[in-house]
């Protein structure tokens, strides 16, 4: 079996970012990219599916401009066995992305796909769950533990009350919560080694894919500023401005 | 055209952010649908139809929605979405599962986690762990759209809707719940509560978190964790505020032992009054705080219980 698992390229998570002063967008221009957190989590339980025995190839594909190779580069070097760019410098929202994977899908026919739940940079929280809907495939969302067995795969997934433990039909989407796993680091041997294999590209129109998006960003405005605070000398003061200032006990 | 928003219930009453979602599909379109899924779940069904704004309750009462399962849920909304301008639902564990699929099959964008509503096809959504905020508009037929709680006041229940029966949608049989995990609590829920206690790495131990506990239970408070005392295991993961945790926005937030990563204040900075405690001066936690002080929580975290 293949698991295929799709990688974005975001601004690091240490970055704070900036939004631009034209009100376009954050600043893009000379900050650290990496690929997306959730992401690395889904290519390290891929190789340890794969380490178990439970898959037999694994296949990182990125969809974004030229850049996101670099990306592609990593999970390589993490032990992904080949990469596919779908290469794209048209602004790609999710339900194009989860478009141009299931053509992916579609062409490489993997017993599991294995996505980040939710990128840090737009925050959306969707394709996974749009690419299970366009593949008519069960989902099994911000899963904390996997178990693959012949036909199913049991997934306890993180939900707002507490855990939930569910049986899916395979193939299946299954995407990746905080605690799932801790990602490996690529080793320097692997990482030269990672520049030798396989990373095709191809573009949305190879696939068939519109890919022209459908939401218009009007404006992307800073958050509003808390103002200053101040700092207490003890406890009393504390329980006293809660009481007397803030008013809230 | 009204918009619909898909109720998240535990049969007998709204969870999870329902009514602040009917809220905020008022503000969408003239008229508010809710659908209540589920078997047995009349009295959930009669309070969606008390909230204000709302004219109509499709309730199905059918087993195959207990478990909240997607396939389900998708299969069941999608067959009715095209009598609606709106479909919307609580970005909670619950509407973040299913949603987009609705989306997808629908073939439209999901706008997600909206914390404003500027007209009926243009909203306001954080981005970057809420660092920005996107103002994006829609040209598509019918808008999916989830809704973060803390940007909308719950509907009071000052309405008088009608509830009608619906027929379930297909069983999909792709997946099934085989159990479930709940943290069992008498505190308010987390997402909702007027007043919470959140503790970090700081607290060093789960044990030390039981003074968190008396803390919260003088103040009727709900507790909360950073992701560092969740990853070590001190609290469950439903505690976790934050970016990917739960986003709150409470009239009281008391921040101990938590050094404040944005990942963290992108779930809270929007609280009322914060407060924070910790032993490092430098914390970026202070930034966000309105009363900060600085001292060893094992001291403090006593006498203020003490002392309130």
């Amino acid at each position: 079996m293949k698991i295929l698992v799709p990688v974005k390229r975001v601004v690091d998570f240490n970055v704070k970012v900036r939004v631009k002063a034209d009100q376009t967008g954050v600043e893009l221009a000379n900050v650290k990219m990496s690929m997306n957190p959730f992401c690395e989590i889904a290519v390290e339980e891929a190789l340890k599916q794969k380490e178990a025995g439970k898959a037999a190839e694994v296949i990182a594909v990125s969809c974004g401009p030229t850049a996101c190779q670099e990306t592609l580069r990593t999970a390589l070097a993490m032990g992904a066995d080949r990469a596919i760019l779908v290469e794209s410098d048209v602004e790609l929202q999710p339900l194009a992305v989860a478009k141009l994977l299931k053509a992916v899908v579609d062409k490489e026919q993997p017993g599991l796909v294995i996505l980040g739940k939710q990128a840090i940079d737009d925050d959306a929280n969707q394709v996974g769950q749009m690419l299970a809907a366009l593949l008519d495939w069960p989902q099994a969302v911000f899963a904390s533990k996997v178990e693959l067995s012949e036909g199913s795969a049991k997934v306890t997934r993180e939900i707002d009350g507490g855990l939930e433990t569910l049986e899916v039909k395979t193939p299946a989407i299954i995407t990746t919560d905080l605690r799932l796993n801790t990602p490996r680091y690529a080793t320097l041997p692997n990482i030269m080694k990672a520049k030798k294999k396989p990373l095709e590209t191809l573009k949305p129109a190879d696939l068939g894919v519109d890919v022209a998006p459908r939401l218009k960003t009007l404006k992307v405005a800073e958050p509003g500023k808390r103002k200053a605070g101040v700092m207490v000398k003890d406890v009393g003061e504390l329980v006293d401005k809660l009481k007397n200032e803030a008013k809230v006990i | 055209m009204a918009a619909l928003v898909i109720a998240e219930h535990d049969k007998q009453s709204l969870r999870g952010g329902t009514a602040n979602a009917v809220s905020a599909a008022a503000k969408m379109a003239g008229d508010v649908h809710v659908l209540v899924a589920g078997s047995g779940a009349r009295a959930a069904a009669d309070a969606a139809a008390k909230l204000a704004g709302v004219s109509k309750v499709l309730h199905v009462d059918s087993p195959q929605y207990d478990g909240g399962l997607a396939e389900n849920y998708t299969a069941l909304v999608v067959g009715i979405a095209k009598n609606y301008s709106h479909v919307v639902a609580s970005a909670s564990a619950f509407g973040k599962n299913f949603m987009p699929r609705v989306a997808a099959l629908l073939d439209v964008a999901q706008v997600s986690d909206i914390s404003g509503v500027e007209s009926a096809d243009t909203f306001v959504r954080p981005i970057y762990a809420g660092n920005a905020f996107a103002t994006v508009q829609s040209a598509d037929p019918i808008k999916v759209v989830t809704v973060r709680s803390t940007g909308f006041d719950p509907a009071p229940a000052t309405g008088s809707g009608s509830v009608e029966p619906l027929a379930a949608g297909p069983d999909k049989q792709q997946s099934k719940v085989l159990s479930q995990e709940l943290t069992r609590s008498a505190r308010p829920e987390l997402g909702g509560a007027r007043r919470v206690v959140s503790g970090g790495r700081g607290l060093a131990s789960g044990e030390n978190f039981k003074m968190l506990e008396t803390l919260a239970d003088k103040l009727g408070a709900a507790i909360g964790a950073s992701r560092a005392a969740v990853d070590s295991g001190y609290v469950p993961n439903d505690y976790q505020v934050g970016q990917t945790g739960k986003i709150v926005a409470p009239e009281l937030y008391i921040a101990v032992g938590i050094s404040g990563a944005i990942q963290h204040l992108a779930g809270m900075k929007d609280s009322k009054v914060i407060v924070a405690i910790n032993k490092d001066p430098e914390a970026p936690i202070f930034q966000v705080a309105d009363y900060g002080l600085v001292g060893d929580l094992f001291q403090i975290v006593p006498e203020l219980t003490q002392k309130i």
